[in-house]
């Protein structure tokens, strides 16, 4: 437990100092949160924006931290043989998957007060019946983009992840049904969207906490497969120098 | 013994970079692998910190396998990578809390920042430290979990000489307290200041160990040359001194022993007994710079490990 305690303060502590990730895990989130709530400029779909930017931004905070903070900090510690150093350490293969775990998770929960209380001051109010299913879905997707995250951070060069990350963060922005719904989106663009992991978990997050909303089946099928597929590629393709 | 290597090798793809190695590595000694630039140095220590995997041969730390009991060993062994390994925006303060947190007993952060000379330091990114400060965390760090076996890649690589000065001194402290000290470097002054024990590789082949001293008697280097008149009757000399007198070209002479002030004292009064005139006299104690090029120079060409240094020596 010690040295779990001791890693995880140390990722913590790396992660606050780096602006980059700060920005991308609430900077960008509560900046489209407020712009577009008090300006009616995307095609929400609902007469008040925030009731379905609110729960959308919630979405792409999992995403955001699972992927694009996991996948570029795991990727360069992957360059600078920070990970070849801590094998030599008695932390461990399985105590390093925990502490990195549990960082995501907890820098998860910061930016979900920090939103929730946002969006809550915007005049958003979530029914409560929502909560459980929403976090499910949280929590697979973070399994997912985790998953992918550590793919990319395990095969792929430092600067060659942040690049891929940072471009399949943006892509997955505008066609996850995040903050602009699925709906609007030319057909052949939403199908395909559904197969991949940011719509199943908008439609999980927004459909759940919708006064009145419903989440699709397809949904919770698609985000379960990319939940166990992602890390399991990960597990089996990342390569530690 | 603490590190046993037998028969190491250790292969990348058809390229042999360390071919059947052995040598042994003991508790309260420094044990220095010595060699140029790609003769097998890294790839042998990175398989006995656990990180390559061994073609053939065999090889244990502290009893142990260093591949399969790898995680037994992680809180035994201190390590120091070649570069890297520290986070770029990490203090130095911090890493260690971090490191110290992985072991059962540590050392204390604040004491081990002090003997490595960080203290003012302690609150810099790892990337703002010059390159002797990052190298003297990362040596911090191989010794925070109070290692019986440190093993350090080029130590002293980028450092200055005060630095130097530091790291010698605690390389010196640690075989005090009876850690097993095996070090890589291609820094020959450094080897025979430091070293109890040095293994030459190159190409991936030990070509010789010793005590910097065994390595510098036993190839045959130690002598005294002197100029004199041409042809002296070397037979004579050699009785009268009891040892080897060559004349080595016209008018140099060579007495294969060690320069001892009773060796100087036999030959000049030999000299004298005849009245030959001396034209110079010089005791040759051979370097370890001069066995390490000799021998990394024979294993290029051939595997002539010939008798004789330069005896091309000219009158002055």
């Amino acid at each position: 437990m010690k040295a779990i305690r001791s890693q995880i303060r140390t990722e913590l502590a790396l992660s606050s100092r780096q602006g980059e990730q700060l920005l991308v895990s609430l900077g960008i989130p509560l900046l489209i949160l407020v712009f577009f709530s008090s300006i009616d400029l995307l095609p929400t779909g609902t007469d008040e924006p925030i009731d379905f930017l609110a729960p959308g931004v919630l979405a792409l905070a999992v995403m955001s931290t699972a992927m694009v903070s996991l996948g570029i900090g795991t990727g360069f510690e992957r360059t600078y043989g920070v990970l070849k150093r801590l094998g030599a350490s008695p932390l461990g293969r399985g105590r390093w998957v925990m502490s990195k775990i549990t960082t995501v998770l907890v820098i998860e929960v910061i930016q979900w007060v920090v939103l929730i209380s946002a969006s809550m001051l915007l005049g958003w109010s979530p029914p409560l019946s929502g909560w459980a299913a929403a976090i499910a879905g949280a929590l697979l997707g973070t399994a997912a983009f985790s998953g992918l995250g550590l793919l990319m951070a395990g095969t792929l060069p430092g600067l060659a992840t942040l690049a891929a990350a940072n471009g399949l963060y943006l892509i997955l922005l505008l066609t996850g049904g995040m903050i602009i719904p699925l709906s609007e989106l030319p057909a052949p663009i939403a199908a395909v969207a559904k197969l991949l992991p940011a719509a199943p978990l908008a439609e999980i997050i927004i459909g759940s906490l919708t006064v009145g909303g419903s989440v699709a089946s397809w949904a919770w099928v698609s985000l379960t497969c990319w939940a166990v597929i992602a890390p399991l590629g990960a597990a089996l393709l990342f390569r530690w120098e | 013994m603490s590190v046993i290597a037998d028969q190491l090798s250790i292969q990348y793809g058809q390229t042999v970079a360390v071919d059947q190695v052995s040598f042994e590595a003991q508790a309260g000694q420094i044990t220095v692998l010595l060699g140029p630039n790609g003769a097998g140095k890294t790839s042998t220590i990175e398989h006995l910190e656990g990180y390559r995997a061994a073609s053939s041969g065999s090889s244990s730390v502290l009893g142990l396998d260093p591949i399969t009991d790898h995680h037994k060993l992680t809180k035994q062994v201190g390590i120091m990578l070649q570069q890297g390994g520290i986070p770029t925006a990490i203090r130095p303060r911090e890493l260690l809390q971090q490191y110290a947190g992985f072991f059962p007993a540590s050392l204390d952060p604040e004491e081990l920042l002090a003997r490595v000379g960080l203290t003012s330091r302690s609150k810099t990114p790892y990337r703002r430290l010059s390159g002797g400060e990052q190298q003297r965390l990362s040596l911090a760090l191989a010794l925070i979990g109070k290692p019986k076996v440190v093993f350090l890649d080029e130590p002293t690589a980028g450092v200055d000489l005060e630095g130097r000065d530091l790291i010698r001194s605690l390389l010196l402290t640690l075989r005090q307290e009876g850690v097993c000290v095996l070090i890589t470097t291609h820094d020959l002054a450094e080897t025979e200041r430091l070293a109890d024990k040095v293994i030459i590789i190159d190409h991936g082949k030990v070509i010789a160990q010793g005590s910097p001293s065994e390595l510098m008697s036993a190839t045959s280097s130690d002598h005294l040359l002197f100029g004199a008149t041409p042809n002296l009757d070397c037979a004579a000399l050699s009785a009268a001194v009891g040892s080897q007198a060559s004349e080595t070209s016209h008018g140099e002479y060579r007495v294969e022993a060690p320069p001892s002030p009773a060796l100087v004292a036999a030959v000049t009064s030999w000299l004298a007994a005849r009245n030959i005139q001396l034209t110079d006299l010089r005791a040759e104690r051979q370097r370890l710079d001069d066995v390490f090029r000799r021998l990394t120079d024979s294993s290029d060409s051939t595997d002539s490990t010939d008798s004789t240094g330069s005896t091309d020596s000219t009158d002055s």
